[in-house]
């Protein structure tokens, strides 16, 4: 039972990270009807982006955090602008997007490879790796971390989609484009918004990741998972991205705890196939239809 | 540069313009997206490799047993994903192609994750060369063909071709299986020529290339492919001397070619000796349009 509950918690805190990222593959999909595939690269740009805010600039943990989760948000609105706009102008089918997205997730990966290195870089000892011991449960400070400030972003987010005049914009821009630009809504600026929000949430994600783990190109791999997730959850849909993510989070660690490792980025892909297979739209995700 | 180089960068062109065609088919010609090509890949190269080394068999029908295991996979896939719309069928040859390199990282009988050395070295400059031609014929016949046709249509227009008797299905479902059959011979020809199988060579980042060729080159055009696949399998080797900067660059052009010329370098025109007068009277009258149905689209 006590093995049971530790990977539960395991599972949750992973799940929430995920849930971070995720919630930016969502809204994207919401409003642009395409995977942003780029997005990996920005979670990774994220984690360097606080490796040296901590380290060579030597801010305090939190300005770190803020400091590079803006940095991404930036660089996000700067991708969107550069590879994705021109198309949108054009109204190109949703595929261009897809390779202009690859393209822009190895641009980035090479450019860290090109200019940093492939090494593994790892983040200073921001908290003590001493666990807290909760009964038979260990529970680790970096988890708590992790699970408490996605939490937090989480929250923010859905207040801010609920109750603010902009995230009421995103909510109509994600219903119909067309209609909410005749009904007065700067869509352009929804569009900017949302990739800004989710380029934030991709730095504190990745900084979550680089403390839990370590620092390196490839991270943008890894963060194929949260999209697994979104889709398991519904793409388009951010409670089902949530949703999506925490069970992703717990089935893996369940995975690996009680069968083996190796199977767990399989687990991981069969959930992707069975889901669409089964239910194309997700947990929680708008039906598609076609439109003939 | 000496003569075995050049050679040797012609053959992994030629390897890759194997699995280009046949996506070329499904993408440029049936109007479907793979992100999951590298996956049927792997299927023919590690079935022809089984073939050839616990077998004893000949090159041919080892590379023709791995494009026959690749097919009929890519009919199971098909059954299950033919019918998601647009993005989800994208996502769905993805999770595939994925799951397909995750299982074999877990087979030991073929060597898991570490790989799988020793497979003979049957793969040659002249039989790369022979097979790639008689693969041209076979597509341009197809594509000519009622068949061909018929998949066009689907690409043109789903619905309309529905209601005038086409089996939109069917045709989608023999795309995806000519297609992957392909990807399974290149798959074969590339282990028989590395000596080498490892999953990791059938990443995601293999899929993903593939189908920038055949955007490169042009959807809807053979030769756009055979093009595509000579320029953009050598560019890495001419920009080898920039060493980490090559993948930077790659990228790059990659956003540049779908924000400035989405067409790809041959939009749809193919390069036989009758077209390139037409190509030439068109050039000079006006730019050449997108093929129908590759525009337009449901973003924004």
């Amino acid at each position: 039972m006590s093995r049971f509950l530790q990977q539960l918690i395991n599972g949750l805190s992973i799940g929430s990270v995920y849930a971070l990222m995720a919630v930016g593959y969502s809204l994207v999909y919401s409003i642009m009807n395409f995977s942003n595939f780029a997005h990996g690269g920005v979670i990774m740009l994220g984690a360097y982006f606080g490796y040296y805010y901590l380290t060579k600039l030597g801010l305090p943990f939190f300005v770190a955090f803020m400091a590079s989760a803006l940095t991404t948000g930036i660089l996000a609105v700067v991708i969107e602008r550069g590879a994705y706009k021109p198309l949108r102008e054009r109204k190109a089918p949703f595929l261009y997007f897809i390779i202009s997205a690859m393209g822009a997730s190895i641009f980035l990966e090479n450019i860290v490879i090109a200019t940093i290195g492939p090494t593994f870089k790892s983040y200073p000892e921001i908290l003590s790796r001493t666990p807290i011991q909760l009964g038979s449960v260990t529970l680790g400070r970096i988890d708590l971390t992790m699970f408490i400030i996605s939490a937090i972003c989480l929250a923010l987010l859905v207040f801010f989609i609920d109750f603010t005049k902009m995230g009421k914009a995103i909510q109509a821009t994600s219903y119909s484009v067309k209609a909410s630009a005749l009904m007065g809504i700067n869509t352009d600026l929804v569009i900017i918004v949302v990739f800004a929000l989710g380029g934030f949430f991709a730095g504190i994600a990745g900084v979550l990741f680089g403390m839990k783990y370590t620092v390196y190109p490839q991270i943008g791999i890894i963060t194929n998972k949260s999209f697994i997730a979104a889709v398991f959850g519904g793409l388009g849909s951010l409670p089902g991205a949530v949703v999506g993510s925490i069970l992703l989070g717990i089935i893996e660690t369940m995975t690996s705890g009680y069968l083996s490792s190796n199977y767990r980025d399989l687990i991981a892909f069969a959930l992707l196939i069975a889901v669409l297979v089964i239910r194309p739209s997700g947990l929680m995700g708008k039906v598609t239809e076609d439109k003939a | 540069m000496d003569l075995y180089y050049i050679q040797g960068i012609l053959m992994l062109a030629g390897i890759n313009l194997m699995s280009v065609l046949g996506l070329s088919l499904l993408t440029g010609f049936t109007g479907m997206f793979s992100f999951g090509h590298a996956g049927f890949m792997a299927i023919g190269g590690y079935t022809s490799a089984m073939m050839t080394v616990n077998y004893g068999w000949p090159f041919i029908p080892a590379l023709l047993m791995g494009a026959l295991t690749a097919a009929l996979m890519s009919a199971l896939i098909g059954k299950l994903t033919l019918n998601l719309k647009g993005d989800y069928f994208c996502i769905a040859t993805l999770g595939f192609g994925e799951a397909i390199r995750l299982v074999l990282d877990n087979v030991q009988y073929f060597g898991g994750a570490r790989g799988w050395p020793g497979i003979p070295n049957y793969t040659n400059f002249t039989n790369v060369l022979i097979i790639n031609i008689i693969a041209i014929i076979i597509l341009a016949n197809i594509i000519r063909s009622r068949h061909g046709r018929n998949m066009i249509a689907v690409r043109e227009e789903e619905l309309a071709s529905q209601i005038v008797g086409i089996n939109v299905f069917k045709y989608k479902l023999i795309s995806l299986m000519i297609s992957a059959a392909y990807a399974g011979v290149a798959g074969g020809l590339m282990a028989h020529y590395m000596t080498f199988l490892q999953p990791k060579m059938f990443s995601l980042v293999k899929s993903t290339e593939l189908t920038i060729i055949v955007i490169f080159g042009g959807l809807g055009s053979i030769s756009g492919s055979v093009l595509g696949a000579l320029v953009l399998t050598s560019l890495p080797e001419i920009l080898r001397s920039f060493s980490n900067w090559r993948l930077v660059i790659y990228g790059l052009s990659v956003i540049i070619i779908m924000i400035s010329r989405p067409e790809g370098l041959m939009g749809g025109y193919e390069l036989t000796p009758s077209s390139m007068k037409k190509l030439f009277t068109r050039m000079r009258s006006k730019k050449g349009d997108l093929p129908k149905g590759m525009e337009g689209g449901n973003t924004l």
